[in-house]
């Protein structure tokens, strides 16, 4: 073919091998609707789960909230509402599902997110500084709270879970200073507040929903057709195209569920996607890129996987490690950023409370394992919106607080048990 | 001078790929490897015996570049080499494959096979091209034991994740590749599936280095044999010219009959 190096045609200098099917074809001819059916349930059956617990979870918490609370649930405004009580949690599991690949924990990654809030909201207030400018000092705070991670992780080899420990602690003391004992950073910029408070022109969702539909078809069609074409294992094209559905489905309807006219009075329009949404579409496309297309992503996965078999083929171990703490704690920041727009200001408790325990857990429904080398961008979306559906009902609901901490926290160690079950199973499916 | 380390089979035919001459190596004041000469045939199987501690595995770490030698010289197609780092044994086309850490379970065979050296377009992964080129080699080696390239290894045997592991190692523009102990956890059918690949990878043009405790893998496939006895060559010897009992001798005794180390250096070693 076209791309090889000439290293590499010397080892394939025979020419294009030909393959009786004897030889080495055999996952070339069941490929059909049925057997790839059956392939996905062994799959699932050997304790691969992928997605069905966070959608079987979102479908369940829909219809028990919308069962204990008709009248408010399921409304127009509860849902957009619901969407931007996800995004910081979203965000913040998005960084964390990196971590959790090469199998290490980030438990500084909450108050990462108020430091950098802390940062931003001071530059923009104390220093005048324009929101840009602000920004880029949170996510560059971000950066280097992640490069002193990663680095006492990787190369001092202090386990993550006591180093992050510390900065939990240490962190929380950069906000209070920051912010000072007892005050409040107030966020009034425009387009920070925007991002969480305001919504894009209802044309403007629907052509990027459509368009985004379209491209997902377009690259999942012309890799089914590369693939076929070129004679490898390839998924039945009925399959490839009810993702394509389901996807475009899924796209569309949230779309127009947020298109809806939500103001309560009837004298004005409140509709649209929230532009905070459109953040976390893009961080999405742009992690799964990372994870799944790239070196570096499948370096990531090949580290959690089995450590020393990646350095023995040449990947730098230590480099990759510091790097996901890198990128936890720039999410981090980005999620910090969101949650001040959302709340309008910055606390010295910013990011100290649940939102570690959160965005853990919703990375861990969403199927990312705590064990290192399962895990996708797209389960930080899936579990954001399990954990800000929970948040929201039993809001509605008016538990008590002390219910609130229980349900959750139970919430999070059955996900967990999940996770650990199923690679039980996975190990003992393995021959 | 005589040369009591060669035995009767040396330098006969076969065209010589790494060929190493008098390699001492030592740990602080321990000394491992005394004047080891050890050649390596295009098209053939090389057995690596001795018993534990006769320095099988430092010769091999010396070989994969892991271990700095102390003295001696390598030449690798006729050329005087200095093996400084694994990344410099990879690049002359010297593979090595572990007993086991060879393989992250959660990634497919492909992903595995290629890892480290991924194929790339701009900045994306080539997935296309790299299946395709792990095809080819495992229809080259006649792979027939695994059902599909996109598998995970976690869901693959013993024998079959030794299998992936070997055909790695053939992937490359490799020239030798050293195994070590290939079939040590492997049952009697996956043992022979393995060892009929490591033939397959002489039979392809490779010089292949099998390290195995196990002589009837060793007779199998073997060529010749180069016994180690307490960081010495005892003996290098035609598969054919030896029975098992010589090799048991020479592996415990470092010498057998009119092979291996002069009664005197056998002694010494002690």
């Amino acid at each position: 073919m076209s791309t090889d190096t000439p290293k590499e045609q010397g080892a394939m200098k025979s020419g294009p091998v030909r393959m009786a099917d004897a030889d080495f074809a055999a996952d070339r001819r069941q490929n059909d609707m049925a057997g790839a059916l059956r392939d996905y349930w062994a799959q699932v059956r050997s304790g691969d789960l992928g997605a069905i617990p966070a959608i079987l979870g979102i479908v369940a918490l829909v219809a028990l909230f919308t069962a204990l609370r008709p009248e408010t649930f399921l409304t127009d405004r509860n849902i957009a509402n619901l969407f931007t009580q996800a995004l910081p949690v979203t965000i913040l599991a998005m960084g964390l599902v990196f971590v959790l690949l090469l199998g290490e924990i980030d438990l500084s990654a909450g108050v990462t997110s108020g430091v950098c809030a802390a940062v931003m909201a001071k530059l923009i207030v104390d220093s005048g500084q324009p929101w840009y400018v602000a920004v880029l000092g949170a996510v560059v705070t971000g950066i280097v709270i992640g490069t002193a991670i990663g680095w006492l992780v990787a190369v001092i080899r202090i386990p993550s879970f006591v180093v992050t420990l510390a900065l939990f602690l240490g962190l929380q003391g950069i906000t209070l200073r920051l912010v000072g004992e007892g005050g409040t950073v107030p966020v009034r910029d425009d387009v920070i507040v925007a991002l969480a408070n305001k919504n894009m022109p209802v044309a403007l969702g629907w052509a990027l929903a459509a368009a985004c539909a379209a491209g997902y078809a377009a690259v999942q069609l012309w890799r089914w057709r590369q693939q076929h074409s070129r004679g490898l294992s390839v998924k039945p094209l009925q399959m490839v195209v009810a993702r394509v559905a389901v996807v475009a489905a899924a796209l569309l309807g949230g779309t127009l569920l947020l298109s809806q006219d939500r103001a309560p009075s009837p004298l004005i329009t409140l509709a649209g996607i929230p532009w905070g949404v459109l953040l976390v579409g893009v961080l999405l496309i742009a992690c799964t890129f990372v994870l799944g297309r790239t070196p570096y992503g499948r370096h990531v996965y090949a580290v959690g996987g089995n450590a020393e078999a990646a350095r023995r083929a040449g990947v730098n171990v230590t480099r990759i490690r510091i790097s996901v703490f890198m990128i936890a704690s720039t999410l981090a920041a980005i999620a910090g950023i969101v949650a001040a727009s959302r709340l309008n200001s910055v606390t010295p408790s910013s990011g100290a409370g649940n939102d570690l325990l959160y965005a853990v857990g919703a990375a861990v429904i969403g199927g990312t394992s705590l064990f290192g080398g399962r895990g996708k961008a797209r389960d930080a979306v899936l579990g954001g919106l399990v954990i800000a559906i929970i948040d929201n009902g039993l809001g509605l609901l008016g538990t008590k607080a002390y219910l609130n901490f229980l349900i959750t926290g139970s919430v999070l160690l059955l996900a967990a048990s999940i996770d650990a079950l199923a690679r039980r199973r996975r190990s003992s499916a393995g021959r | 001078m005589t040369d009591p380390t060669r035995g009767p089979a040396a330098d006969r035919d076969g065209e010589p790929v790494l060929k190493i001459t008098g390699l001492n190596k030592s740990f602080g004041a321990v000394h491992v490897l005394h004047d080891v000469d050890f050649t390596l045939r295009k098209g053939e199987v090389m057995a690596l015996v001795g018993d534990n501690g006769a320095g099988k595995s430092t010769l091999i770490k010396c070989i994969a570049g892991i271990h700095p030698i102390d003295s001696g010289t390598v030449e690798f197609e006729g050329r005087e080499v200095e093996i400084g780092s694994p990344r410099e044994a990879a690049g002359l086309g010297i593979e090595v494959v572990y007993q086991d850490l060879a393989l992250a379970d959660n990634l497919d065979i492909v992903q595995n096979m290629f890892l480290g050296r991924e194929r790339r377009r701009g900045i994306v992964l080539d997935e296309n091209a790299m299946e395709q080129a792990a095809r080819e080699t495992l229809a080259k080696l006649s792979v027939r034991t695994v059902k599909s390239v996109r598998q995970q290894v976690s869901s693959l045997s013993g024998g079959q994740r030794q299998t992936v592991a070997i055909a790695k190692a053939a992937l490359w523009d490799s020239k030798v590749v050293i195994l070590d102990e290939p079939t040590a956890a492997l049952g009697v059918a996956q043992t022979r599936q393995v060892l009929d690949l490591v033939r397959r990878l002489a039979d392809t043009g490779h010089a292949v280095v099998l390290i195995s405790h196990n002589m009837n893998d060793v007779f199998e496939v073997a060529d010749r044999i180069t016994t180690l006895y307490l960081g010495r060559v005892a003996a290098e010897v035609r598969k054919d010219d030896v029975t098992h009992g010589q090799v048991v001798e020479l592996i415990t005794a470092g010498r057998s009959g009119d092979l291996g180390l002069a009664p005197a250096t056998a002694a010494e070693s002690m």
